[in-house]
């Protein structure tokens, strides 16, 4: 038995034990339970838009591979993540065809075009959903109320729109607690929006859920707490700031951290592990710029709502952040070094 | 800075490994069989090799030299067993290279007693004659890395040694032969430190073992000598603490700048091994013939930790133990930073601190290696506080230079601490090698050039 010949490998012979996909895997389980509640609060229309927007993205992720002639990635789950979020950033009333297409941007313009998996500048979920919001700025920014009486019962026409057709509206749209702020200067209360009772994107309904999801991705060390601890807590700071200074003029830091897409923004799209940084302090500078610039843009913007717009700058200064911060090497002194 | 230098009994990032130390932690140390064949191979230790004195057909005595220093940074060679010199020829290696080396063959029947030298009073000798009677003995550091322990003990001019730590810290999971020796030899273990004391001129001594050895911490503090400034120091578990750097910062709360020596913060590391191994000789004059092995891992059979004449060959050693039918992997020293066996005819050295056997079920063979998701697992892992993530994306377009200058690369030590939690499976230690060995010749080439 001792004459077969030995296998032999590089040290350390043993590892930690999760891998790559299983990182991806459970942030896809900590996204079903934000995904169920979307569906239980908007009924057969965000299902079908979500599911969607994930068939988008696994398919054009394995065409792309086929095309290229590798060995198709999506075993390693990392497109279905992109799928699911950019699902959970639509309106639940979206056209399908249109949530195709964001799903295959995302993942052709966001991901693939930068090399896949681990190369990508910016979050592809969030690549589409800019994308979309440039060329259907009617249909992203028409919402659909929760909880409506029918909506396991009937699919809104407009989810069904025909490819290249204009989607049709037959539901009264409801106006997103933001852009009621905004341009009606009316404050939802907090408690309706931490479990989600408003209208808005799929995915920015209930607080609480995310929240969880962020605490079983943290405990298991498949998520960097600091990002959404930087987030969060910048957005606080300058929106409860601002609201000492007027609170007629400016909502309260409550209002603003659970209202629109900062919550999923801050827990599963800012800390894709790609497009953040790399050092502790990096990640702190990193999240406080998103948090920052979101409610600047909400405040004194054009626009409702600034949490992609942060995220996808953020994501774009992420790299000179890692070139800027970097840890003291363990018997070095600290030194200026030219950029 | 220092106010925020909260000094916590260890040091920065470092990884929490299953410690799998159960299993032979309570097994005392037990003599292993002799060998009919020793091979000794003249490279054991880091330096030059050492240099042949007795000739093919010669009868040896155990204890007896059988090779010289081969210049000051190198050590003699003792012979393990009493025995006959069957052949000077060149021996297999761990590294897969051939190196000269000794064949012995035993005495079936002797009783393998052991020849004396001129033993060495640590009362009067001077520090001089006891580094040359720790070079004379064959001593090295039996943590592993085998540097010739007088080079190491030499205190440069300028510089004083005020501390000299004792390395109890037996990081690596799966070994215990430095727990064995901390509890089985502790007269050996101080009076070694007396010599070291005096060769370094060091005001204490103070021994690091880690949380998962109180008993051994309780047992040395229990029999600390009166006359001797020794503490003992137990510190929280964490892998690489053994790191010499490490342990240092654990201790003191110094860092030892880059690219310098332990010294330069005034302070020498000595293996407790090693330190046990100098106070059993030197008093007898005698030289190295043997050291305590764990021989652990999920396919031996007969685990322990065992006293193994250097030279055993790991064949003899393997059957004799016993190994499971499905052995894949076999490693000389600890499961991080030991190497992989390819060949079981190499034999037992000096810096041989344990063998460890891996069955199929424990060996990933094909692991897919996944791109690098910077998640940073590798940057919270690094004791040196390096970005291995980055380092590994240059490494792959072979950007060494980069990484020596921008990086820091040559201060990695390998420890693999980045490469247990890659969740992607990268590499990235095997790159830090292989760069660190193109940008040591690159910088050697240089040298030559200046010079010619």
């Amino acid at each position: 038995m001792l004459k077969k010949t030995l296998h032999i490998s590089s040290s350390p012979h043993i590892f930690k034990g999760h891998t790559t996909d299983q990182i991806m895997k459970n942030v896809v389980w900590a996204l079903l339970p934000v995904v169920f509640y979307s569906v239980y609060a908007f009924g057969w229309n965000a299902l079908l838009v979500i599911a969607t927007a994930t068939l988008g993205s696994v398919i054009t992720e394995h065409v792309l591979c086929r095309l290229s002639k590798k060995e198709t990635t999506i075993a390693d789950y990392s497109a279905v993540i992109t799928g699911i979020l950019l699902g959970l950033t639509l309106p639940p009333a979206f056209p399908l065809w249109m949530a195709f297409v964001g799903g295959a941007l995302g993942i052709a313009l966001g991901k693939y075009i930068f090399g896949g998996l681990g190369y990508n500048v910016f979050n592809p979920a969030l690549v589409a959903r800019a994308v979309l919001q440039a060329a259907f700025p009617v249909a992203i920014t028409t919402w659909h109320p929760a909880f409506l009486p029918d909506r396991f019962s009937e699919v809104a026409s407009s989810v069904l729109a025909l490819p290249l057709m204009q989607p049709q509206y037959d539901v009264i749209s409801g106006a997103t607690p933001l852009s009621a702020f905004k341009f009606e200067g009316y404050t939802t209360p907090a408690s309706e929006l931490a479990f989600g009772l408003v209208s808005g994107s799929a995915g920015e309904t209930c607080a609480v859920i995310i929240i969880l999801g962020g605490i079983y991705l943290i405990a298991r060390n498949m998520m960097n707490w600091r990002i959404p601890a930087a987030v969060l807590l910048s957005a606080f700071l300058l929106s409860g700031a601002l609201y000492l200074v007027n609170s007629e003029l400016y909502p309260s830091p409550v209002f603003m951290l659970f209202s629109g897409g900062l919550m999923l923004g801050a827990v599963f799209m800012a800390t894709d592990m790609v497009s953040s940084p790399i050092t502790p302090l990096g990640l702190w500078i990193y999240g406080a710029i998103i948090g920052v610039l979101t409610i600047v843009i909400r405040v004194w913007g054009g626009l409702p709502e600034g949490v992609m717009y942060s995220i996808l700058l953020a994501n774009a200064i992420s790299p000179q952040i890692d070139r800027l911060i970097k840890n003291r090497v363990y018997g070095t002194t600290p030194k200026m070094k030219a950029v | 800075m220092s106010l925020f230098n909260f000094h916590k009994d260890t040091f920065k990032h470092g990884i929490h490994p299953p410690e799998s130390k159960e299993e032979t932690r309570g097994l005392p140390i037990r003599q292993f069989p002799f060998s009919p064949l020793i091979i000794l191979p003249m490279e054991q230790h880091i330096g030059a090799p050492s240099q042949v004195l007795v000739r093919e057909g010669q009868e040896v005595q155990r204890g007896q030299l059988l090779a010289k220093a081969g210049g000051y940074v190198s050590v003699p060679l003792h012979a393990p067993v009493s025995g006959t010199v069957r052949k000077i020829a060149n021996v297999p290696t761990i590294s897969g290279k051939m190196s000269p080396g000794i064949y012995l063959e035993a005495f079936p029947f002797s009783t393998q007693e052991v020849k004396e030298g001129k033993p060495i009073d640590p009362d009067t000798a001077t520090p001089e004659e006891i580094l040359q009677g720790i070079q004379d003995a064959g001593i090295v550091g039996l943590g592993g890395a085998a540097f010739p322990t007088h080079v190491k003990l030499k205190v440069p001019d300028g510089k004083t040694c005020e501390t000299l730590i004792i390395n109890g810290v037996e990081c690596e999971p799966y070994l215990t032969t430095d727990h064995r020796v901390m509890l089985e030899q502790e007269e050996d273990i101080f009076t070694g430190i007396k010599y070291l004391l005096k060769v370094t001129g060091a005001k204490q001594a103070i021994i690091g073992i880690e949380a998962n050895k109180k008993d051994a911490a309780a047992h040395l503090e229990k029999h600390l000598p009166k006359d001797l400034p020794i503490a003992v120091k137990v510190l929280p578990v964490k892998y690489p603490q053994g790191a010499e750097k490490m342990l240092i910062t654990a201790i003191l709360g110094r860092e030892v700048p880059s690219k310098k020596l332990p010294i330069e913060v005034g302070v020498v590391v000595v293996n407790v091994a090693t330190t046990a191994e100098i106070g059993r000789l030197l008093p007898h004059g005698r030289g190295i013939q043997e050291r305590v092995i764990t021989i652990s891992g999920p396919g031996v059979k007969k685990k322990g930790n065992y006293l193994i004449p250097v030279g055993t060959p790991l064949r003899f050693v393997l059957e004799q133990v016993g190994v499971e039918e499905d052995v894949c992997e076999v490693y000389m020293g600890g499961p991080m930073m030991g190497m992989a066996v390819s060949n079981l005819d190499i034999s037992i050295v000096k810096g041989t601190s344990g063998i460890l056997v891996f069955t199929r079920k424990e060996v990933s063979l094909n692991t897919k290696t996944y791109p690098c998701i910077k998640c940073g697992a590798c940057v919270d892992a690094c004791p040196i506080l390096l970005n291995p993530s980055q380092m590994g994306i240059l490494a792959k377009f072979g950007a060494y230079e980069e990484m020596a200058s921008d990086f820091n690369l040559m201060d990695c030590f390998e420890c693999g601490s980045c490469s247990y939690v890659c969740p992607s499976h990268i590499p990235l230690v095997q790159y830090f090698r292989l760069a660190k060995r193109a940008v040591r010749k690159k910088e050697a080439l240089q040298k030559e050039k200046v010079n010619a």
